[in-house]
């Protein structure tokens, strides 16, 4: 959406208000027809974390580029990617994003300068140093975000990707989302009590911060420093939000009588969503009533409809281009 | 006007050309920049293009393979070097998942024009994991061109192309090819990259070979020749895309087929020859084809080893004797040292690379 807004203003929060809204409610609309068997990919749901994809996106600028991973859905349509042409990419239509080649995984909206996810973990992150990278080379004004979760800070290709946004003094922001699991697995099955994953990046020589990733405003209050001084040529920073993922890993239920995770623990970060947290400071300040709220509900709802009929009746890939994968040309 | 040059020095000419010719083309690699500037094929680019257009990296292949692809999505046109492809393995993830799909799997709007550079090859107690041939891996990959130029001409016309090309392309490089010498052309000039060459012409047999083995099977030509023997030497040039019409082709006049690959045996590029000309020639095929490849096994550093491992001139003559029904020769006979060493270009080789 790349709508800079005044901080702290009713505008502002009103902006994230509805962005969140409109994800959390894209998701569930996902989650209600998964079932249906038409959306046939992996879809990892972003259902809890949708503050730090808006709070991050807000500060950026059209021409800024945005990458990301297995769970796109919130970065995507936070930095202002076509809803229908995301559902469609989920129903492996013509119409989709990619086609139909990608899947939920996949998402690219070039318009808006979402330059693609992809779902190894850690793959994408060195692709997004390498267009921050490119934009240096060519003296473009833009920034990259490239987005991540707890588990890819395993992954050496952190260091790598670190270490050469340092080098380079890249316009690059690493966003990482810890949710506190890969997958199943929890953080102290996977990293030694005390490793510091932003000591990590300060010893790589990046700037660093952390707020409460279900708090859209320090979101984007952390993140808008650190994009202004990345366009600045003031270098990358690494940037670190808590959060949660409600629903299960992959798909559109809830896990939790898997018992990975303690009830007491889902509840309390139930506690703590960023919308409904949002909603009631934003009642309190009579900056919003519930007219507005089932105003503003409708309008989101008619607008995913029409994106779920819109990719329902597009039509199916162009069997024909299925062995194609060289492009044309060179000289 | 053509002059001769070294395959090094034609490498380093088509940089040039192409760096010249194209501000957004860039080269990094580790010890891009050092004093040997890998064989030569970079010596002085970065006191010439400036070290914002020629680095060395960090160590760190899969890293800096996914920047050069980041890169090249946004309009650059990276060419990538590393020293040995053994190395580049790190980078396969990359390589694999990113550079070759990226294409097609986000629906044809970007493509990856990455240029990467691998040196394969044996050499000199190089053992295992330096002197690997890993074409037939490379090559398996649909969106990934691969490509192994054998003449000092090639070298400078595929990298050129490689380079431009909108795809991902791996030039693999036989160390033993640098310091032969080829009439190369002076002007800016183009191989097309999936095109095979008719290195000699022949009607009794075709031999399809690739990288240094073309060098072996056009010496084993030469022999057979004098035994009243027209082999065809077909110089593979290109991995992937695979020229096809040209195996069958010449198989198809033949009726005899030899593969020869310093990758291994089994899943290679030369059981990949075998299975076009059996699916596609074979009401052709008067003899079962023969591989001629790397053993199943790891490279060996000792000498003696090595001795083993490696095919030669003599093993390519012999392969076709035997399908003649004709005495087989020994090295003397080939004109080779039994007592030579196979794991150096020859006796002037004294190490340690």
């Amino acid at each position: 959406m790349t709508r800079r807004l005044d901080t702290g203003t009713a505008d502002e929060l009103l902006y994230y208000y509805r962005a969140m809204l409109r994800i959390r409610m894209v998701e569930e609309a996902i989650a209600d027809r998964y079932s249906e068997q038409k959306m046939r990919c992996p879809t990892h749901l972003s259902i809890g974390q949708e503050a730090v994809a808006v709070g991050v996106c807000a500060a950026l600028e059209l021409r800024d580029y945005v990458v990301s991973t297995h769970r796109p859905h919130a970065h995507y349509l936070a930095k202002g990617g076509s809803l229908p042409a995301m559902i469609a990419e989920l129903y492996g239509k013509a119409t989709g994003c990619c086609g139909g080649r990608g899947g939920s995984m996949h998402l690219i909206d070039l318009a808006v300068n979402m330059l693609g996810s992809t779902p190894i973990v850690g793959g994408s992150v060195p692709i997004a140093v390498g267009a921050a990278f490119g934009s240096s080379m060519r003296g473009e004004d833009r920034v990259t975000v490239v987005f991540f979760g707890d588990g890819m800070t395993e992954e050496g290709v952190f260091l790598e990707a670190l270490n050469f946004a340092a080098l380079k003094n890249l316009p690059i922001v690493f966003v990482c989302e810890n949710n506190y699991f890969s997958v199943y697995s929890p953080l102290s099955v996977r990293q030694a009590t005390g490793r510091s994953r932003v000591g990590i990046a300060t010893a790589s020589g990046l700037q660093t911060g952390t707020a409460h990733g279900n708090d859209v405003s320090a979101v984007a209050a952390l993140a808008s420093d650190a994009i202004a001084r990345a366009r600045g040529g003031g270098g990358p920073a690494y940037l670190e939000f808590d959060t949660y993922r409600w629903r299960e890993h992959c798909g559109p239920n809830y896990d939790n009588d898997l018992a990975y995770r303690s009830l007491e623990e889902f509840a309390e970060w139930q506690t703590r969503c960023p919308i409904t947290t949002l909603q009631r400071e934003l009642v309190r300040g009579n900056d919003i009533d519930q007219n507005e709220i089932d105003r503003l509900s409708r309008q989101i709802q008619e607008e995913i409809d029409s994106a779920f009929a819109f990719a329902e009746s597009s039509p199916d890939p162009d069997t024909s281009l299925l062995t194609r994968v060289f492009a044309d040309g060179g000289e | 006007m053509a002059r001769e040059l070294t395959y090094a020095a034609a490498i380093r000419e088509a940089t040039v050309q192409s760096m010249e010719r194209d501000e957004s083309v860039y080269l990094m690699g580790l010890g891009a920049t050092d004093p040997k500037g890998i064989f030569g094929t970079t010596l002085g680019l970065e006191q010439r293009f400036g070290s914002k257009r020629v680095l060395d990296m960090p160590t760190a292949e899969n890293g800096m393979t996914g920047v050069a692809i980041g890169s090249a999505l946004v309009g650059l046109k990276p060419v990538m070097v590393h020293q040995r492809d053994d190395f580049a393995l790190l980078a396969l993830d990359q390589i694999a998942n990113s550079a070759a799909k990226w294409y097609s799997m986000f629906n044809f709007q970007r493509s990856v024009p990455l240029t990467i550079r691998m040196i394969i090859g044996r050499g000199w107690g190089q053992g295992p994991q330096h002197s690997q041939s890993l074409q037939a891996t490379l090559g398996h990959f649909p969106g990934l061109k691969v490509v192994m130029p054998v003449t000092a001409p090639d070298a400078k016309g595929a990298l050129i192309s490689a380079i431009f090309d909108p795809n991902p392309v791996i030039v693999l490089e036989h160390r033993w090819l640098y310091a032969v010498l080829g009439d190369v052309p002076e002007d800016r000039f183009e191989i097309p990259l999936g095109k095979a060459r008719t290195a000699c012409f022949g009607t009794d047999v075709t031999i399809v070979a690739t990288g240094y083995g073309v060098l072996e099977a056009q010496r084993a030509a030469e022999i057979l020749a004098s035994d009243g023997i027209s082999a065809e030497v077909i110089d593979l040039r290109s991995i992937r895309p695979l020229d096809e019409e040209a195996v069958v082709d010449s198989v198809s006049k033949t009726g005899r087929l030899i593969a020869v690959d310093s990758g291994w045996r089994t899943f290679g590029v030369a059981a990949e020859v075998v299975a076009l000309a059996s699916e596609r020639a074979f009401s052709s095929l008067k003899a079962a084809p023969i591989r001629i490849t790397a053993p199943d096994t790891y490279v060996p550093t000792a000498s003696a080893l090595a001795n083993e491992y490696y095919f030669s001139t003599v093993d390519i003559v012999n392969a076709v004797c035997a399908m003649f029904d004709l005495p087989l020769k020994t090295d003397g006979e080939c004109g080779l040292d039994p007592a030579r060493a196979k794991d150096v270009p020859d006796a002037s080789f004294r190490g340690p690379f």
